[in-house]
Formats: C-alpha cells, sequence, structure tokens
C-alpha cells in the first residue's frame, strides 16, 4: 500500500503532486496512506491505516515525485478550478481525514465530472463542512487576535498569542499586514508564528505562550468597555457562546468578565425595574410649561409663505402624512404673476422638499424653456402637499389623491393664492384642476381656455408634464409636448 | 466636582450609548492601510465581531457617546434632562486616542460615535463631525467610522460627515408619530424624515454616473435606523408598516428594532418592563422574510396584528397558507421554495445547483438544510411525500410552537 509523507500539515504543492501521480498509476482511494513528515504526536495521530498496509512501514511506495516533474495541467487530466480552490481550503482543516477526502474526490471526478456542483453528495458536503469550518477560523482569528504593546530595540511593536480552531495563520497573515501595515507585529501560534516589520511578511516556526508578552496598559480600558456595553436585562448566554466559542476564551482579556456579568445580570435588571420613579427636575417641568406656551396656535389660517412653509408639515388635515417624508410647499417669488399647481410631489420631491425637481420636473423645465416662460418669475406648487404613494418591492409608486385629499388641502393652496395673488393660474392636470377651480376639470375639452376665478384670477387648464412621459406612442407624445408648449405660451400672453 | 478619570468616562459613555442595538461594521467599501501612513481596513462585506457580550450582541466598534449631557427630554432614554444618571462628557483627542488605541489592538473594527444634544444641534453634530475629520485627516485612519446624524443639524454638516464615515444613522425612535410626540416632546419626526431624505439624496449624488468629476464617497455603507419596540402599543404590524415605508424611502441598509429594556432611573411616564426580547426577534425574521424572501408586509402582520411568538413568522405564514403546500423541490421556481420553513436563501440555492443534475431526494436535502424536521410536511422529494402530515391540526404543536410560560423563561 502506497504511503505519501507530506512535508507538513498544509503542504498543498505536495499532496497535489502526489495525487496526481497516483491518479494516473491508478491508485484507488482505499488503497493510499497519508502521512506528514515529523507530524509526530502533537496534532495527529500516527495514520491510523499505516500500520494495516501491505507495505513495509517506513517505505514510501511510490515516493511523491517533485512537483517540478508535473506541474499543472500536464499529464492528462484536468481537474475544475473549484476542486483546487476548495482542496487549498480543506487542507487547512485539522481532521486527519482531509487528506483521504481530496484524494477521493479528485477520483470520483473523473467518473463524474459535474460532482463539483452536487453539493448534496456525502463527500462534497463533508468537504463543504470541512471548507466552512476554515472560512469561520479564518474569520474568527481576524475577530479575536488581541495584540500588546512592546517596546524593542526598533520602538513599538505589537504581539499576539493566538490559537486558531484550524491551521490558517499564514492565510490569514495578509490581512493583518493590509489592516496594519505601518504596525510592526507578529502574531505567535503553536503552529507557525508571522511576522510583518513593514517591509516583509515572514513566518517561523511554532511558538509558545510564554513567549507572548503578558499584559497591555490599555487591556483595562477595554474590559471597562466590555462591561459597559453589556446590558444586563437582556442576558443571551447561549448566542454569545456560540459565537465566541469558549475555545477562545483563554486568549481573550474581557472573557475574564462573563462569570460575574453574567451572575449579576438579574439582580442588577430587577432592581431597575423595582426603583421607583423619580420626579423630573423644577427646571424641567418649567420649561414644558413654556415650550406649551409658546406653541403657534393650531389652525389659524396662515398669513405668509413662511407659515405655510412650517405649516405643510405638520399638517393633518388628512392621512396622508403618515407615510411620506415632509409637506412640500409651494416655490418661488412672493409677488409671482404666474402660478403653476401641479398635482402632487413625487419620489424626488418628496426627499428634496421641492417641487418639480423629478422627471416630470425635467420634462416641465423643458416645456418652460421652449415657451419662453421663466420659471424663476413663477410660483410653482401643487394641490396636493404630500407624496401619495403604495410600495412595490423598494419603491415608491406614484398613486393619485382622491377627492377628499385635495379638498383637505386646498386649505393650503387657497392660502397660497391669497397671499401671492396671481394674475393667471395654470392646472396642470386633472387633479390641480379640480383643486384650482373646485370642480372636476377634463383637460381635453378645457385647455387653450381661459376662465375667471373669485379671485379676480384667471384660470388655465393643461396636461400634466407626467402625462407627456407616460405616453407610449411616439407621435401622440410629441404633438401632446406642443400642444403643452403652446398652453404655456398662452398663460404667459395672460400675464401680460 | 472631582475630574472624572477616563476610565469613569468611558464607563458612562458607553454604558449611555448601549441602548444603540446597531455595531455593524459591514457593507462598506473595500480599503486598507497600504501606502498609507496610518492603520485600518474594510473588507466591503460583512464586517467582523471582535468580541460578544453575555447579552450576545456583537461587539464591533466602539460605540459610545461625546457626552451624555442632553437638553431633550425622550422619556425611554437613560440620557433625557430629568434624569439622574451621572453625567460626563470625552473631549475630541480623548476619543481619537481610545478609538487607535484599541483599534491597534485589534479590539474593534472602528468607531460608532452619537452624543447627546448640547447647546445645539449644529454645534453637536460639528464636534461629532471633528472626531471624524481628525481620526481620517490628521490620523490617516481607515477603519469603520458609524456617525449618528442630529436630524435638526444643518444640511452642511450632515453632508460633511457623509464624507468621513461609512455609515450614517438617524433613529426614528418610535413606530408612530403620535407616540414619538408623546414620549420625546423634542424631537420631530418630519425633521428625523427630513434628515433621512437628505442622506438618501446625497448617496444618490455620490453614485451618479456621466458626471465630469467624479463625486467624493458619500457614506458608502449607507444609512441605517433604530426603531424601539415596547415602549408605545404599536402592534407588530405597524412596526412593520413603519420598517416597510422607510425601507422604500430612503433605502435604508437595515432597521433595527431594540426591545424597551429596564434603565437606570426611569420615569413615570414610561414604567419599565422587562425587554420583550422574542418579540424583537419574530420582528427581526419578518423584517428578513420582506428583504430577502419576497414576501409583503401584509402577507406578514396586519396593520394592527401581532406577530405570533411561539413561531416564527414564515411557519406562521405557511400554516395558514397550507393550500400553497407541499412544494416539490425537484420543480418549483426559487420564489416558492423560498417560501418553504426551514428553507433559507442559502439551502434555496443550493437546491436549485444540484438539482439541475439530479432528482433531489431526502437524504439530499439533509444535506443542504438543516431543518429537516421542520420541512418535512411542507415538501415533495423524489422518495418522500408527506401525505397527510401536511393538513394535520396538530401541526403548529408538533413544530415546536411553544407555550407563553416557557417564553418567558427565556430571560
Amino acid at each position: 500500500m502506497p504511503v505519501v509523507r507530506l512535508d507538513h500539515e498544509t503542504d498543498f504543492d505536495g499532496w497535489r503532486a502526489a495525487a496526481r501521480s497516483l491518479r494516473q498509476q491508478g491508485v484507488e482511494p482505499q488503497h493510499v496512506v497519508w502521512t506528514v513528515d515529523g507530524a509526530t504526536d502533537l496534532f495527529s495521530p500516527a495514520p491510523p491505516r499505516a500500520d494495516e498496509g501491505s507495505a513495509p512501514s517506513g517505505v514510501s511506495e511510490p515516493a511523491p515525485p517533485p512537483a517540478s516533474l508535473s506541474p499543472p495541467g500536464e499529464g492528462g487530466f484536468r481537474v475544475p478550478k473549484p476542486f483546487v480552490d476548495l482542496a487549498g481550503q480543506v487542507i487547512r482543516h485539522r481532521s486527519d481525514e482531509r487528506f483521504d477526502l481530496l484524494y477521493r474526490l479528485l477520483w470520483r471526478l473523473q467518473e463524474t465530472p459535474e460532482l463539483m456542483h452536487l453539493l448534496s453528495d456525502a463527500d462534497i458536503s463533508r468537504a463543504g463542512h470541512f471548507a466552512r469550518d476554515v472560512s469561520r477560523a479564518v474569520h474568527k482569528m481576524k475577530a479575536f487576535v488581541r495584540f500588546r504593546l512592546v517596546q524593542d530595540a526598533d520602538g513599538e511593536a505589537y504581539v499576539a498569542w493566538f490559537e486558531p480552531a484550524h491551521r490558517v495563520t499564514e492565510a490569514t497573515a495578509p490581512f493583518f499586514m493590509k489592516r496594519f501595515a505601518n504596525m510592526r507585529f507578529s502574531i505567535l501560534t503553536p503552529d507557525v508564528c508571522v511576522h510583518w516589520d513593514l517591509n516583509t511578511l515572514a513566518a517561523t516556526p511554532g511558538a509558545d505562550p510564554a513567549d507572548a508578552p503578558r499584559e497591555d496598559a490599555l487591556e483595562d480600558y477595554w474590559k471597562t468597555y466590555y462591561a459597559s456595553t453589556f446590558n444586563p436585562a437582556r442576558l443571551k448566554v447561549a448566542v454569545m457562546r456560540k459565537e465566541m466559542p469558549k475555545r477562545y476564551w483563554r486568549n481573550l482579556p474581557e472573557a475574564a468578565l462573563i462569570p460575574d456579568l453574567i451572575a449579576q445580570a438579574e439582580a442588577r435588571t430587577s432592581d431597575m425595574v423595582r426603583a421607583a420613579p423619580t420626579e423630573p427636575s423644577r427646571r424641567v417641568v418649567k420649561a414644558a410649561v413654556r415650550n406649551s406656551r409658546d406653541a403657534p396656535w393650531d389652525g389659524q389660517a396662515p398669513t405668509s409663505l413662511e407659515e405655510i412653509a412650517a405649516g405643510v408639515d405638520h399638517c393633518r388635515r388628512c392621512d396622508l402624512w403618515r407615510d411620506a417624508t415632509r409637506g412640500v410647499p409651494g416655490e418661488g417669488p412672493r409677488r409671482a404673476k404666474l402660478m403653476f399647481v401641479g398635482e402632487q410631489p413625487g419620489d424626488r420631491e418628496d426627499l428634496a422638499g421641492l417641487p418639480f425637481v423629478g422627471p416630470a420636473g425635467q420634462v416641465f423645465d423643458r416645456a418652460l424653456a421652449a415657451a419662453g416662460v421663466p420659471r424663476a418669475e413663477t410660483w410653482v406648487t401643487n394641490a396636493v402637499k404630500h407624496f401619495k404613494h403604495e410600495l412595490a418591492g423598494k419603491r415608491r409608486i406614484h398613486k393619485t389623491p382622491n377627492a377628499g385629499e385635495v379638498a383637505a388641502c386646498r386649505w393650503w393652496l387657497d392660502a397660497e393664492r391669497r397671499i401671492v395673488r396671481p394674475r393667471v393660474i395654470v392646472a396642470l392636470g386633472a387633479t390641480a384642476g379640480l383643486a384650482v377651480f373646485g370642480k372636476p376639470t377634463p383637460v381635453a375639452t378645457s385647455r387653450g381656455e381661459a376662465f375667471q376665478l373669485p379671485d379676480q384670477a384667471r384660470g388655465v387648464v393643461t396636461w400634466h408634464p407626467a402625462f407627456l412621459l407616460r405616453l407610449p406612442d411616439e407621435k401622440a407624445r410629441t404633438q401632446a409636448y406642443d400642444a403643452f408648449v403652446e398652453d404655456l405660451k398662452f398663460a404667459w400672453r395672460l400675464v401680460a | 466636582m472631582a475630574a472624572l478619570t477616563l476610565k469613569r468616562k468611558l464607563a458612562i459613555l458607553s454604558d449611555a450609548a448601549k441602548y444603540d442595538a446597531s455595531c455593524a461594521s459591514s457593507g462598506s467599501r473595500r480599503r486598507d492601510s497600504m501606502g498609507g501612513r496610518g492603520v485600518g481596513s474594510t473588507d466591503g462585506g460583512m464586517g467582523i465581531c471582535h468580541a460578544y457580550a453575555p447579552d450576545g450582541r456583537c461587539i464591533s466598534l466602539l460605540k459610545i457617546l461625546l457626552t451624555n449631557f442632553c437638553v431633550y427630554d425622550c422619556a425611554y432614554c437613560v440620557n433625557r434632562v430629568s434624569s439622574n444618571t451621572p453625567r460626563a462628557r470625552f473631549s475630541v483627542d480623548e476619543v481619537i486616542d481610545l478609538t487607535l488605541g484599541f483599534y491597534r489592538r485589534n479590539y474593534i473594527e472602528g468607531l460608532f460615535l452619537s452624543s447627546g444634544i448640547v447647546r445645539s444641534a449644529d454645534y453637536t453634530m460639528e464636534e461629532i463631525v471633528r472626531v471624524a475629520r481628525t481620526l481620517r485627516e490628521v490620523h490617516d485612519f481607515r477603519g469603520y467610522i458609524h456617525l449618528k446624524v442630529i436630524p435638526e443639524a444643518s444640511p452642511r454638516l450632515v453632508e460633511e460627515a457623509g464624507l468621513y464615515a461609512d455609515r450614517l444613522s438617524i433613529n426614528i425612535e418610535l413606530p408612530r408619530d403620535e407616540s414619538l410626540a408623546a414620549l420625546a416632546p423634542e424631537k420631530d419626526a418630519v425633521g428625523i424624515r427630513k434628515a433621512m431624505g437628505a442622506v438618501r439624496l446625497s448617496e444618490a449624488a455620490s453614485k451618479e454616473k456621466g458626471r465630469k468629476a467624479r463625486p467624493p464617497t458619500f457614506a458608502p455603507a449607507g444609512q441605517s435606523t433604530q426603531m424601539i419596540v415596547g415602549a408605545d402599543n404599536a402592534a407588530d404590524g405597524a412596526i412593520l408598516k413603519r420598517a416597510e415605508g422607510l425601507y422604500g424611502a430612503y433605502g435604508l441598509r437595515r432597521v433595527y428594532y431594540s426591545g424597551f429594556s429596564p434603565i437606570p432611573d426611569a420615569t413615570s411616564r414610561l414604567p419599565l418592563r422587562r425587554p420583550p426580547l422574542i418579540r424583537e426577534h419574530r420582528l427581526y425574521q419578518a423584517d428578513w422574510l420582506m428583504r430577502f424572501y419576497g414576501f409583503e408586509r401584509a402577507e406578514i402582520a396586519g396593520e394592527d396584528e401581532d406577530l405570533d411568538l411561539a413561531i416564527d413568522p414564515k411557519l406562521s405564514w405557511a400554516l395558514k397558507n397550507r393550500g400553497d403546500f407541499p412544494v416539490d423541490v425537484n420543480t418549483a421556481e426559487r420564489e416558492r421554495l423560498l417560501r418553504v420553513p426551514g428553507l433559507g436563501v442559502k439551502a434555496v440555492d443550493r437546491i436549485l445547483g444540484v438539482r439541475r443534475f439530479k432528482r433531489l431526494e431526502m437524504a439530499d436535502i439533509g444535506r443542504l438544510s438543516r431543518n429537516l424536521g421542520k420541512l418535512k410536511p411542507f415538501l415533495v422529494a423524489a422518495d418522500w411525500s408527506p401525505g397527510a402530515l401536511a393538513d394535520r391540526a396538530d401541526l403548529r404543536a408538533g413544530l415546536g410552537a411553544r407555550d407563553q410560560q416557557q417564553q418567558l423563561d427565556l430571560f
């Protein structure tokens, strides 16, 4: 029976070369014994089957060929890259069966090329578990290494003693190098030590805990933080132990606090719940009285644009405020002669707090420019000040406000009309028509006309720019857009 | 008053910050300290939890307040002005020294800095930003920074915070605006939402393509928020509806649900109770269903409904919709498999991968998922059909629904 001797526990190249050669010779997995040179007793007991084999013990048969004799890709067969990646992970696992398992997978890959996709296969599933164990060990090493500061001939350096669950130290070292590029450090483990001197990452043989520094002045602060950030009313010890397994505790300074924190948690919580509530200080009570006295009178009609802007934010005249960010007030000069009334703010307007800044706003701006109407000289607002919408997945989709919501919001539109006193009001779309004229006003049959409004102003109705965006037919869209620009020109002429 | 030692300040100001549930260091952009002057890296992915406290919470960041002096009087908060809790204030340098000292020893991924409101919103925000700016510019710190945004602060400061921070958060605090008005009189729900909207717009602007000059990165790990559960009487459905709306409006990465937890020195306005830990857990499960499993909020809980505390919300949904089951694991589309109780996103994706090559049997599923017992009544496999099992009236009890008494023992 062939016995393969690998140079060390994570000798991937050695395993790969031997496996390739054995596979080419047709040696079946159950006939191979994998051992590691010098791995005597510390981590892996002698391979169980080494003595049962027919080959005299100590004789390698055949000797693994040097890697250079069969570089990757040569020699008659290929393996999928995911297998090579998986094997590179699995070999860092501490289990003795890893070499066997990997060779078995290599063997089976020849007859079952899709094997790597069969995640439910027993061998693949086992290798997957090993790989996940290893990747978890990497992650936990990134998390649980604790450096201590030392002073040496070259100044400050940081040294840690760590015991990884699997042989991941060298694989994890680059992470620490990149994180602490400008800090000299060493991580000592029983398997291997790694050192960063600001230029090179070096590895030396495994060490002993006694080689690491015993203390660090900042550890007390860290323990203070650990104890203070813990909430005794939420004890969940099992979750903690699952995520921070006990095997790591002896190298975590904060772990020494855990038993006491757990023991006192119940009493601390009961004390808090039992303690009588305290009375607020007189200063606080006085401030509350003052605040309520100075609060603005609710319900009084606004007399300035500033009051409107502040008022729409806290308007509760209908329910639309619940799901919107804010009320979006109108925008423009106080004495604008032309007022545009849209339907309601959209997603963008709701976030920005300004009317007509989203996609429909862009169409509106383009059409205004085409009609020669300076937007900066007009008052632009909406019939409804809050964004009515429904959710489609994670997107907010516009929903037309109903007559009740339009009526409730006329409180604000009427105030804007009273304060700005425009000569002409353009209702953009049917909802705006309803708000401006107080009755349903169909756009298609009413546009191009000027209607006298009770407040001296004249009213015009035209399409809403969003309607132009939604028209599916290119030709109809162009026609409607041209008509829209004509309507804007018409309104601007009425102003003059 | 004797000057507080730094250790005492750390104890006070981390205790004061611990009611914020978030400690994540995930979702940022990949970077490291190679070629720089300082320390720090982020891997762009899942983040690292450097320790776990016995409350099961991840400790990833140094989560502290700059000060716990506060002029607001929020009933649920340990730092409210009317509380008799001990007060402290860090200097900017103290926060920076602690952050860098902890970081170099690999205790933390970075800093999560918040603050009570002192003097004014702008003054407070200015101080928070100053810490982040100094860490980044003076010390070239490339670790993770999470900053709390004071909603009333001026947009200029929020914009600047986003340049230094990986993540920004603004807490919505309570599921209903009425509760906020009642319990946190100085806070303004509209102001909070406006600030979230401003962060959303800045994020969008920094990602906009086709600009001449590439805009600076703005909070690459996005924004999150926290809702306190159990301080008012909002139903779970109302809480989830609020969360759903926030995800939709502001593209939040996370909504954290924080069970209202006893604090030292309570107010008579809000009596203390044990924190509703199971409820909190069920809300997170429901949140996951909305974000990763294609569930609509209304399918999980109506606005006035509470979640079933005894079983998880997906199982609860499945038991109410037995007509949709069993699902054939070898033919059903992804969306339907995701709705099978016990099947997670990973297991579903593995199933889809394997079934291109073979018909799955129960033994295969056992190797792809850990919850075979839970799955059985809802799945058809090559060698398995649940038969009458799926229709049994006692299915709920059989699948591990525990009664209330046992639930309460879990503290």
